[in-house]
């Protein structure tokens, strides 16, 4: 079987076995490229439906072409879709760098979201590619009453036999893309025609290569115009697709900070 | 998947998961290997060189890998991670597994997922306990492309000589394991020697550097030639659609092919394989491939079913050896009740007996009445009924399982057939157009005539327990007392209508099938038969009862299994010691005691006489009318 194919059947699998053993689910959709590559795939695995609510954690701070983009689609494929705003910034931990601060409000914006709608699982597009400490993620990966992540204590994961029971008040992040990398999203993406934000593509010599809010993600200087420029682009490249994101660089251990309380 | 171009081809990846004791180098190797393949992003080298020196370390590069402060900090890996090596071919995901004891679970989190195993010994300690466990976990996890790297030889003073004894030890022990590895290596993780450019120190060796023997492995072997397995994950009824979403994980299933679903054996022909947003239908999907399955007829489907082709289904059975890795923090006990889960079963499973323990200095099993934390070890699971399962090193999804205890994962290990039976029921109507007739003399009136009813009374028990005794003594009694009798002997019967069979699993199964089946016509017409079978496992008596519905009364001839050997009548259990009979009862296949009998006779405790007296009273009061 082809790689992308083989990725493919993967998640629709991870997906299925989501839905059949964690009720109820719902997805974070940034609005992305992963998270939309993976809406793509839900698709298919459940023959055109959407079976479980897609949620953004809005900051009321995405680009104006994040928004259109998200309410096109919303539209087109009839998506249960919620926008969950997220707590002011002025009630984050004044400790946290301030880029890192905007990051922490989508944590709350989830504590609040899981806590009110009472989710027992939450599918998320990380990747184990993009940073080192999402490489160490499970496919299943239960979280405590507050939302942390006992990544010193995570429990074994054998096969794709998962862990799909936790106890009353825990949830699970499910993290059916783990096993891609930035560049196999975007053979995907291109081999199956599925709709990006347009800001990934170059405009003036600029283009953004990850999306976060527009105070916290800057664009990168990139001739890439359209996808296959984008993948041509990445094959050379050895700059990391987070050098965009502020938040990552604030300090040694922010983003383990970040993800140790929950973050995604 | 519609066709590709070249921009979106790529090779599969190849996933190797790094092995090794604490401290013989395994992260200095990645992230060197990262460093020479041109894998590190820009910065990154800078980076290391910053918390290097904010430690006062030399340039540490195992801080690649080592993401959490606390790992940095403490100079060793909390948890799996992954990495991608750019390799010119093909990507190389590089599993690494920590070498800490206490962090085992995480090691085989990671090797679960490896197409193959790199195993780093250090060249000044040699072979350690760590190495063996690893090498072992490998095996059991039926990883079987292995490369061996031997680091530090840029410590060694007769690298060599060195290299060679450790060479011959680790291929000693794996062959132990039934492993052979692809290359040994001499390594230097720190100076890079023999990771992606041949090294100047290692004049005498004439094998491959590391990245050529990666080279040399191969991705998952294509399943598409197995016989069909379909795991059932759910049945989806979104709209007027009613499809069975499930994944084939081997072989081939096409469009008009007849699938029989297990462990329920019913059938029914795939009429569509749906798909969403295709141009054109599938007409088949293969070993890998998601599905969704739409049947001709609406029979009863559910998560956890397997489906197959009729011609070769998957074994049925509800005893299986499990070779596992104990994870609990509480032992592992005989008597234990756990969930398993296999492919996309779950079910309760009883923990019948713990038949031994591996000694990983030594690869010898010894005897045990618990399993601790991190431990391996072969047992007996059972659960209530027979589920469709297969020998862990033959199948990659039904013969792997793991074990929960409430909400925790605490074991995985693969399934070993050895010895047991097919249970699946081949006695499936095969014929069809077919009735039954009503007899013009009911059942009421046989017993109205002859003051009892019929009945099948089923004494089983170990090779001597006294089966055959009690139920010759037991009908001569009755008989005497004017009562209507008949005694069905396993032996007897293998004279006549079970002639053509053997002692194989499927063969004994078979006989107590047909013993069942005559039993329960003899107990139709009236009679009061007694059989004297061993018939050691619960589902072939289960098939017995379900033939005599109604009036099938099982009891238990227990002694012990010390009694009956050195009872011994007919000398078989001195041959089964021998090793002259393979898969006795009690000494090499498992005995299932009954959970609920109607009746237990302790030949032991009790003299014959004493134990006749118990078996014709019970049958006198259930059977008199």
């Amino acid at each position: 079987m082809q790689h992308l194919a083989r990725l493919e059947h993967e998640t629709i699998f991870i997906l299925r076995e989501a839905f059949a053993r964690v009720k109820p689910m719902a997805m974070l959709w940034s609005i992305g490229k992963d998270s939309t590559a993976l809406l793509w795939m839900i698709r298919k695995a459940f023959f055109g439906h959407v079976p479980f609510p897609m949620i953004q954690l809005d900051t009321e701070m995405e680009l104006p072409e994040v928004y259109e983009f998200r309410d096109r689609i919303a539209d087109e494929w009839k998506l249960d879709f919620r926008a969950e705003l997220c707590p002011p910034e002025s009630e984050m931990d004044p400790t946290l760098a301030p880029a890192s601060r905007a990051a922490a409000r989508k944590t709350e914006g989830l504590k609040a979201l899981l806590k009110r709608d009472r989710f027992r699982g939450i599918v998320l597009g990380i990747r184990r590619d993009e940073q080192s400490m999402r490489a160490k993620e499970r496919v299943f990966s239960p979280r405590g009453e507050d939302g942390s992540w006992d990544f010193r204590n995570q429990p074994p994961e054998f096969w794709d036999l998962y862990k799909t029971d936790v106890p009353e008040g825990y949830h699970l992040r499910i993290h059916p893309l783990l096993h891609w990398t930035e560049i196999d999203i975007w053979r995907y993406t291109l081999q199956e025609n599925i709709p990006i934000v347009p800001l990934y593509l170059s405009r003036d010599g600029w283009r953004y290569r990850s999306l976060g809010e527009k105070n916290i993600t800057t664009p990168i200087r990139s001739e890439a115009a359209s996808i296959e420029e984008i993948i041509v682009e990445l094959e050379q490249t050895t700059v990391p697709e987070r050098a965009g994101r502020t938040m990552d660089h604030d300090s040694e251990d922010s983003f383990e900070r970040l993800r140790a309380s929950g973050y995604m | 998947m519609e066709q590709s171009s070249p921009i979106t081809t790529r090779n599969n990846q190849l996933k190797v998961v790094v092995a090794g004791h604490v401290d013989h180098g395994k992260s200095t190797l990645i992230g060197r290997l990262l460093h020479d393949t041109g894998s590190l992003p820009d910065g990154k080298v800078e980076e290391l060189r910053k918390l290097s020196e904010k430690r006062g370390m030399p340039l540490e590069w195992s801080f690649v890998l080592d993401s959490f402060q606390a790992e940095r900090d403490q100079a060793i890996t909390i948890d799996t991670t992954w990495i991608w090596l750019r390799t010119l071919d093909r990507d190389t995901v590089i599993i690494d597994a920590p070498g800490h004891r206490e962090f085992l679970k995480n090691m085989i989190s990671g090797a679960a997922n490896a197409d193959a195993g790199l195993l780093v010994i250090d060249g000044l300690e040699g072979l350690k306990e760590q190495t063996r466990r690893h090498a072992y976990l490998l095996s059991l996890l039926a990883i079987s492309q292995i490369v061996v790297v031997i680091n530090k030889i840029d410590l060694l003073d007769d690298a060599e000589g060195r290299c060679r004894t450790i060479e011959a030890d680790v291929r000693k022990y794996l062959g132990e394991l039934g492993m052979e590895p692809q290359a040994v290596v001499p390594i230097s993780a720190r100076d890079g020697d023999n990771l992606v450019t041949r090294s100047a120190r290692t004049a005498w060796y004439a094998g491959p550097t590391l990245v050529e023997a990666f080279s040399s492995f191969e991705t998952e072997l294509a399943a598409d030639e197995l016989p069909l397995r379909i795991i059932v994950q759910d049945v989806y009824k979104f709209d007027e659609r009613r499809i069975i979403a499930g994944k084939v994980t081997a072989g081939t299933v096409r469009v008009g092919d007849t699938l029989l679903f297990s462990p329920h054996n019913r059938s029914a022909k795939v009429e569509r394989l749906e798909s969403f947003g295709r141009s054109a239908p599938l007409d088949m999907a293969v070993a890998g491939e998601t599905v969704g399955i739409v049947l001709d007829e609406q029979i009863f489907v559910e998560r956890g079913n397997v489906a197959s082709h009729a011609e070769d289904p998957p074994v049925l059975s509800n005893v299986f050896h499990g070779n596992l890795f104990w994870l609990g923090d509480q032992p592992l006990r005989v008597g234990a009740s756990l969930k398993m889960k296999a492919g996309t079963l779950e079910v309760p499973v009883f923990v019948r007996a713990i038949e031994s323990l591996i000694d990983l200095d030594t690869l010898e099993s010894h005897q045990a009445d618990m399993v601790q934390r991190n431990d391996m070890a072969t047992v007996r699971l059972a659960t209530n009924a027979a589920i469709p399962v297969a020998d862990g090193r033959a199948d990659k999804v039904l013969g792997r399982f793991v074990l929960l205890d409430g909400f925790d994962t605490v074991a995985g290990g693969l399934i070993d057939l050895d010895g047991m039976p097919d249970q699946r029921v081949h006695s499936t109507i095969k014929a069809t157009n077919i009735g039954r007739v009503k007899l013009l003399v009911d059942r009421a009136e046989r017993e109205l005539r002859q003051g009892h009813a019929g009945a099948v009374i089923w004494l089983t028990g170990l090779s001597g327990a006294g089966k055959s005794t009690l139920a010759l003594r037991a009908e001569r009694r009755l008989f005497d007392l004017g009562w209507r009798t008949f005694v069905i002997d396993g032996d007897n019967l293998r004279h006549g209508l079970s002639s053509d069979l053997a002692f194989s699993a499927a063969d004994r199964a078979e006989n107590i099938r047909r013993a069942g089946e005559v039993a329960s016509l003899f107990a139709s017409a009236g009679v009061v038969v007694l059989t004297a079978l061993i018939s050691p496992y619960s589902a072939d008596r289960d098939r017995a009862r379900a033939a005599a519905s109604g009036c099938f009364h099982e009891v238990y001839v227990h002694a012990s299994l010390g009694v009956c050997e050195s009872r011994d009548a007919k000398g078989l259990y001195q041959r089964a010691r021998a090793g002259e009979i393979a898969d006795f009862t009690g000494i090499s296949a498992p005995y299932e005691v009954p959970q609920s009998p109607h009746l237990v006779i302790d030949t032991e405790q009790a003299d014959v006489d004493r134990c006749v007296d118990d078996l014709v009273a019970y049958i006198v009061k259930a059977c008199s009318r």
